[in-house]
């Protein structure tokens, strides 16, 4: 059995310890909201936080989250829900299907640079490919989310 | 969590007739059936296939087309709700099954606004004009005194009455004939921005994509099919693959000789996807590589290279080239060569089957859920309405989705294994198995008189067909491949088209723009050419090439006006202020092309810095005619330059030994954020038919790029991607 914290939930589950984290959160436990994109950690779809770090579920044996936090876009987290909002104001997404892991990776920067630039940015989200183009919008929306967060304090 | 909902084909829909392709009104039927209907409590008034009101006043609108990012979801339901006056905070969208009683389904070639919107209206006008009718009878008032707004029904008196309360009397009347449209000036949404029904699910990553559909006792399915097209299964051994835990069965499948028939291979049945990968990949398979393991794309290039360098079948024939040609006060003359592209929507192909007797439900992200039905009734040998084909959202699409092979092998499983199967691809199966946009070559020769003016214009062009896909052996361009080429909107006296001889070796599909991308690169480069050796401006050079105002004869419905498009390319130079001095080591390039009836010009600023190519700014204009939703179209729009840009800096698929020789995003790049320049898009105010959107953006940014490059380098790139110049 290995146990995990996915969105401070704790889950046991009976796998492989070799099986990558994203397949024993899609298809074991059943959070699909992080995605399959590549399998070789190429593209960012699968993005998780943890213990607040950005890593790509797909390449990450299931055994190396053990009595580590995960976080997905199904979890909470100020940053997240925040980025969530503007996302959508910005209406952020063509097809969807990759800004999970945008949103993941847009967390994981605003959780450690409170006020980024634009090449900050890029810095960070270098790893996460949309294939609709979005990116213009992806980075408008990181800024709008700081310019909410100086509203609110 | 909001899956999308579909509306079961068993909920039985009273139509009183499906002309083809059109849609007809029905009456006063459930849509749905009470397993689904959440409100059944509710009493409904369903005046056509794509409204129902329920008596709470909550409205449900269907959307008929895939949603892969296109916006059509909100775009189809919001000119419903226009016309119907319906508060748009109260809709709820509901996604269609593959059937023919909504008319065509086929999400792609860009054209879901342009087939739907006045069909689309008059859903809404005749739902609204029901509701008129249904308060006049309920006050005993003339209808002429009653009007609505925003889900209500005013009376001249002043006295209203909400939609929902009108559900029982509304769904008593006739359905009438001819209904009222709104005048353009009243419109509510259309041509306002309306943001995505669906973005809350998406940020929130509860949409469910075909990849995220569960069924109980699902089994997961990956195939390993033959790296080269059309080959078969020699033998296998299945030992090893067996051996890996969660893996339950491996079995052969044949190929299904069909356009959008399954590859065929060996299937590994699993507990989880990363299991049947796994067991892929412990397979060991001797393959019959078959007719096409001589495709070599070096070797390939050549050949279809040598067919443009000679005389090929005309195609059109204006003028007297040859006359020009010898009249000539300078010649230019350049080749063009194109690789082969893979779509790679970020989704894989994949989809859910569950063959159950001689029924089947499909759970797919598709763009085509009718052609879809009819390859599973094909494969089962059974009734369409035994076949529910369900649309989830699609994670991309770009004309890959509109091929249904990955949902027929999901079927052909589900029925072999007697159990609910999803089938995933891996990203490797996508990018080596693909209907790849086709490779191109193209020769271009035109005539220049002392002035400066184009005299004659020769395009020849060799690359294998889409026909091919649905007729083996084709070696020639079809007729709609063709007429990009022959529609050139230049004012050059004598023009001649031919195409050159190029058999297909892969499955060749649709890709975001198809066949404009080899010509909108080709004709935009060469038009640019033919500027500097006439030693004049670009812009100027190109208005004029265009030449006088005037319709151009197509064989088209729509046909093209060469006023809309001088003015989307004056737009886009007004806006990106062309002619200003810009940074050192900085350019502008322009490109403007004319393709699913929409006029689109981009001038692209880049810079060259140490052979390090950066774009900057893309100033695009769009003349779409009448539009729906501007956020979409800007979206689109800055989507469809950085797919362009993709193209240009990466897109490259070649093949050895009949092989795909990419594998993953490492070898098969795309933009990312940090090559991502700033889009500006203006949408030209129209009041002509609605056109295109999704695709049109596309083929003006890899030649305006070009372009842009020479006026920095003086270097031409005839041939892409760039990367393989070290530029990027």
């Amino acid at each position: 059995m290995i146990k995990l914290t996915i969105n401070n939930k704790k889950y046991n589950i009976d796998v492989e310890p070799d099986m990558p984290l994203l397949w024993a959160i899609r298809d074991i436990i059943g959070l699909t909201g992080t995605k399959y994109g590549c399998g070789e950690g190429l593209c960012g779809s699968c993005k998780v936080l943890l213990d607040n770090s950005p890593v790509q579920s797909c390449v990450i044996p299931v055994s190396a989250a053990i009595g580590k936090e995960i976080l997905t876009i199904e979890g909470n987290s100020k940053n997240l829900q925040l980025l969530q909002k503007s996302w959508m104001e910005l209406n952020v997404p063509q097809c969807g299907f990759c800004q999970p892991g945008q949103l993941i990776a847009a967390t994981a920067l605003l959780d450690k640079n409170e006020n980024p630039t634009d090449k900050d940015i890029e810095e960070e989200m270098i790893g996460n490919i949309c294939r609709c183009g979005t990116y213009q919008r992806i980075k408008n929306a990181i800024h709008r989310t700081v310019e909410l967060k100086n509203q609110q304090s | 969590m909001r899956i999308i909902k579909n509306i079961s084909r068993r909920s039985f829909v009273k139509t009183i007739g499906i002309a083809s392709g059109g849609l007809i009104l029905g009456c006063n039927t459930n849509l749905f059936s009470d397993k689904e209907d959440k409100n059944k409590n509710l009493t409904n008034f369903n005046p056509n296939l794509f409204v129902q009101l329920n008596s709470d006043g909550s409205l449900i609108l269907i959307a008929s087309r895939s949603e892969m990012g296109n916006g059509v979801r909100t775009s189809l339901t919001s000119v419903i709700a226009d016309e119907m006056e319906a508060d748009w905070n109260r809709v709820t969208v509901q996604q269609a099954v593959g059937d023919a009683k909504y008319g065509d389904q086929n999400t792609d070639g860009s054209r879901s606004i342009r087939y739907l919107y006045e069909t689309m209206r008059q859903m809404g006008a005749t739902a609204k004009a029901m509701l008129i009718t249904a308060a006049a009878k309920k006050w005993q008032v003339p209808e002429s005194e009653c009007s609505a707004e925003n889900h209500f029904i005013i009376h001249s008196s002043g006295k209203k009455i909400g939609y929902g309360d009108l559900v029982e009397i509304a769904k008593t009347l006739e359905v009438p004939k001819d209904v009222k449209l709104k005048s353009p000036e009243d419109f509510k949404y259309i041509g306002k921005s309306l943001r995505s029904v669906d973005v809350a699910d998406y940020v929130q990553g509860k949409a469910t994509f075909g990849l995220d559909k569960r069924l109980p006792n699902m089994k997961f399915v990956a195939i390993a099919r033959c790296p080269v097209t059309f080959g078969s299964v020699k033998s296998f051994d299945k030992t090893e693959a067996l051996k890996i835990a969660g893996v339950q069965d491996v079995i052969e499948i044949p190929r299904i000789e069909r356009p959008f028939g399954a590859l065929g291979g060996v299937a590994v049945v699993a507990s989880n996807t990363w299991a049947a990968f796994k067991g892929k990949e412990a397979l060991k398979i001797e393959w019959n590589y078959g007719d096409n393991s001589d495709y070599d794309s070096e070797k390939y290039m050549n050949e279809i290279t040598a067919n443009v360098h000679k005389q090929g079948k005309v195609a059109k024939d204006v003028g007297n080239i040859n006359k020009a040609f010898k009249n000539a006060h300078k010649i230019i003359e350049s080749t063009f060569q194109l690789p082969h592209l893979s779509h790679a929507p970020m989704e894989v192909p994949n989809a859910v089957a569950w063959v159950q007797g001689d029924s089947c439900e499909v759970w797919a992200p598709t763009q085509a859920p009718q052609t879809t039905r009819k390859e599973v009734v094909n494969y089962l040998k059974t009734e369409e309405e035994k076949v529910t084909i369900n649309v989830t959202f699609l994670g991309g699409g770009f004309g890959r989705k509109s091929k249904p092979d990955y949902i027929v092998e999901a079927v052909m499983l589900s029925k072999a294994l007697n159990a609910p199967v999803q089938v995933v691809w891996t990203r490797e199966d996508d990018i080596k198995h693909d209907y790849y946009h086709t490779v191109s070559a193209q020769y271009l020769k035109a005539s220049l008189d002392k002035n400066g003016k184009v005299t004659g214009w020769l395009h020849r062009f060799a690359m294998p067909s889409i026909a091919s896909t649905f007729s083996p052996g084709v070696d020639y361009a079809a007729g709609f491949e063709i007429a990009s080429a022959s529609n050139v909107p230049f004012e050059i006296e004598n023009m001649k088209i031919e195409v050159g001889k190029a058999p297909a070796k892969v499955r060749i599909g649709w890709l975001r723009s198809v066949i404009n991308i080899p010509h909108g690169f080709s004709e935009n480069v060469f038009a640019d050419e033919l500027a500097i050796a006439a030693n004049k401006d670009p812009l100027e050079f190109r208005l004029d090439l265009i030449g006088k105002d005037r319709i151009e004869e197509t064989k088209d419905p729509i046909k093209y006006n060469t006023a809309r498009l001088k003015n989307v390319l004056k737009i886009a130079a007004k806006n990106a202020e062309w002619g200003k001095k810009l940074p050192e080591g900085h350019a502008y390039g322009l490109a403007v092309h004319y393709s699913f009836y929409t006029y689109v010009a981009s001038i692209v600023e880049v810079s060259v810095i140490n052979n390090k190519l950066k774009v900057h700014n893309i100033y695009t204009a769009i003349d779409c005619g009448t539009f729906v939703n501007r956020n979409t179209i800007k979206a689109q729009l800055e989507g469809a330059a950085v797919f362009g840009m993709s193209l240009a800096f990466y897109g490259k698929i070649t093949a050895k030994n009949g092989a795909i020789e990419q594998n993953n995003y490492h070898d098969y790049k795309m933009v990312r954020i940090n090559d991502t320049p700033n889009v500006h898009v203006e949408i030209v105010e129209s009041s002509e038919r609605p056109t295109g959107v999704g695709e049109p953006g596309v083929p003006v940014i890899a030649p305006a790029i070009v372009n842009a490059i020479y006026q920095i380098t003086g270097k031409r790139y005839y041939n892409l991607p760039l990367s393989d110049y070290g530029l990027v």
